[in-house]
């Protein structure tokens, strides 16, 4: 079947980093990275293929920054990859980013997306079930199991305090896929080497008939201020080297456990 | 056209803790001039759960009868669409959850509706609603707005907001049928509770917890000789879990337990908002700590910006 795995390269911020004097991040403060979500998905997607004729299809809206993490999809399996790409995407919300996904999505007919459940930046948890929104697919947030049986999915929801939740879904649908699911594999360097063969699409919003405004539309909030939050309320930082600090921890807790 | 609406969430024909908060902060948008809240159960529960929303300051309750006992995602989004478009609230509340997770976005997405999930923060004011979530992993706080929206759907972080209280003694209940029927696009087919494990983490006074500081199956093993040593019992961030080096009874967080220790000593785990649901309550925290940044130190009474493993050796030997 073809599969379509939309997936996020995000930014995790320095140990050391302080925003502008403008209040944006600088640019030399982000390291790169595959949204760990979607390493599980992008693995549950090779795993319902395996041994099957279908497609996995990786997708991102994602500057030339992403491109990188965009091949290491292809060296673990993908067939095919697309990146989506105008300026007036940076800073896009879940809505309008699944706007330009759903545009893809048709263009592609996939009979299953499966999305992360959330990316490990924004923590929006939305764009996957917005895109089944936009689609109007069946869709299953937070998944820890799928078993497939021609068009129909047993699928295992997970629920608050590791309550699971059994359901079943037909195809086409959309599914967004949690941590744990599968053990994501790792790309030999053979198939890194490989993957430079394999396709890789770059489009604007203009390939999909889509432009800046009417992603724009889509757009469910605007982000008027980034700031940094209080630290006042924030922790008693203990000094010194290991030594000291364990000699702290360890009064501390004395402390805490006699009282 | 106006006004708050409150999605109450129930499971198992309970309400959850989180709908009184959804309403605790209804009610402070409502003072602040968002109009009237009414708060809306959907389910085979609703009628018999509507006396515990009706709680002051709540104009009135939606009851609205579905086809199946259980939730069901988009059953719940059919009739929240359908409620939308006949009383165009100016703001729909929701908790930051799973099943949440599940409806909020696609209704948001396809009526075109404002949106903003893990909520930590809202206020009313000329423009209508503000938010407040977290950004860049925690390590920042964006504020938003929605300009040109009617209808702003937000999610709001479990534990963030007060809740609400006092019963309300002019709350009106009223009863919605809506077309609900063929709009399930998923068949339930049972729940299942997690395994009972070795150990029950929610006795413990003294929890040691470990998270993905630990990047080697093979150092566990000095945790768990480090937390003996101290009196404490070990448990783990969800990473660990899901690596298998640690059991899912030991999970501690939003999808795995819920602790309240005397003290909580964290070493190596960020703070992500799902570790925090499972031990922000915790009397004691202690958080170790190689990045001065990790959310963890925000909860934290106490924080450590070390390695983990030189303050483990430290501890183990004083504590030998
Ligand atoms: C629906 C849902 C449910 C979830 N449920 C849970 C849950 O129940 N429990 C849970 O924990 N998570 C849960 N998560 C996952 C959660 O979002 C985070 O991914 C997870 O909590 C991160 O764990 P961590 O802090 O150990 O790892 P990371 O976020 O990777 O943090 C590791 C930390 O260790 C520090 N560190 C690294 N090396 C060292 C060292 N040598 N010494 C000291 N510090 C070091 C780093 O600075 C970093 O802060 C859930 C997620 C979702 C979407
Ligand atoms: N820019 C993007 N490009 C492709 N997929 C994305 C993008 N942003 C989010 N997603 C998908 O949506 C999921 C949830 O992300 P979020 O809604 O941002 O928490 C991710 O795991 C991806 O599957």
């Amino acid at each position: 079947m073809k599969i379509l795995v939309p997936v996020k390269v995000v930014a995790s911020l320095d140990e050391d980093f302080a925003l502008s004097d403008d209040a944006t991040v600088p640019a030399d403060a982000v390291e790169w990275q595959l949204n760990e979500w979607d390493t599980f998905s992008l693995e549950a997607a090779l795993q319902l293929n395996e041994g099957e004729d279908g497609e996995v299809v990786a997708v991102t809206v994602g500057d030339e920054q992403a491109e990188q993490q965009l091949r290491s999809c292809l060296a673990k399996g993908a067939d095919r990859a697309i990146r989506v790409w105008d300026d007036s995407l940076r800073g896009a919300d879940a809505l309008a980013i699944a706007s330009v996904l759903a545009a893809v999505a048709r263009a592609e007919q996939p009979e299953l997306i499966l999305c992360g459940v959330q990316s490990s930046d924004a923590v929006e948890s939305a764009t996957g079930v917005a895109l089944a929104g936009l689609l109007d697919l069946a869709h299953v947030a937070v998944v820890t199991g799928i078993e497939r049986a021609g068009e129909r999915l047993t699928v295992q929801r997970e629920l608050e305090g590791g309550v699971v939740e059994l359901l079943g879904v037909s195809l086409p649908c959309l599914l967004t896929v949690q941590t744990g699911i599968n053990e994501p594999r790792y790309a030999s360097l053979r198939a890194i080497k490989q993957a430079s063969a394999k396709p890789l699409d770059v489009s604007g919003l203009e390939q999909l008939g889509l432009d800046a405004a009417s992603v724009g539309a889509h757009a469910g909030s605007r982000t008027l201020r980034l700031k940094e939050p209080a630290k006042g309320a924030g922790a008693t930082m203990l000094d010194g080297g290991p030594p000291e600090i364990a000699t702290r921890i360890a009064a501390i807790v004395r402390e805490s456990m006699s009282a | 056209m106006s006004g708050v609406l409150v999605v109450a969430e129930a499971r198992r024909g309970e309400l959850r803790a989180v709908s009184l908060e959804l309403i605790g902060a209804a009610r402070a948008l409502s003072e602040q001039g968002a109009g009237p809240v009414s708060v809306v159960l959907i389910g085979a529960d609703a009628e018999a759960l509507a006396p515990q929303v009706a709680l002051a300051g709540v104009q009135d309750v939606l009851v609205v009868p579905a086809p199946q006992p259980q939730f069901e995602a988009h059953v719940t989004q059919a009739a929240l669409e359908a409620l939308v478009q006949r009383r165009s609230p100016s703001v729909v509340l929701a908790g930051h959850t799973i099943d949440s997770l599940g409806f909020a976005p696609a209704l948001a997405a396809r009526a075109g509706l404002g949106f903003a999930s893990n909520v930590t923060g809202a206020s009313w004011g000329e423009q209508g609603v503000l938010a407040q979530r977290g950004a860049y992993g925690e390590k920042l706080i964006a504020e938003l707005d929605f300009p040109g929206k009617d209808t702003v759907v937000l999610l709001l972080r479990p534990g963030a907001f007060a809740p609400a209280e006092g019963v309300g003694g002019e709350t009106g209940v009223e009863r919605v049928e809506l077309d609900l029927a063929g709009s399930a696009r998923t068949e339930h087919l049972e729940l299942r509770d997690p395994p009972t494990g070795d150990v029950d983490i929610t006795k413990a006074d003294f929890l040691v917890a470990i998270g993905r500081g630990v990047d080697d199956e093979g150092q566990i093993a000095e945790l768990e000789q480090l937390a003996d040593a101290m009196g404490a019992t070990l448990c783990a961030s969800r990473p660990l879990v899901d690596a298998g080096w640690i059991s899912a009874a030991r999970q501690v967080g939003q999808s795995g337990k819920t602790v309240t220790p005397k003290v909580y000593l964290a070493l190596g785990i960020s703070g992500a908002v799902q570790h925090l649901a499972g031990m922000a309550k915790a009397q004691t925290i202690i958080a170790v700590n190689s990045d001065h940044e990790a959310p963890i130190f925000g909860v934290a009474q106490y924080g450590a910006v070390a390695d983990m493993f030189e303050v483990a050796a430290e501890l183990e030997r004083q504590f030998r």
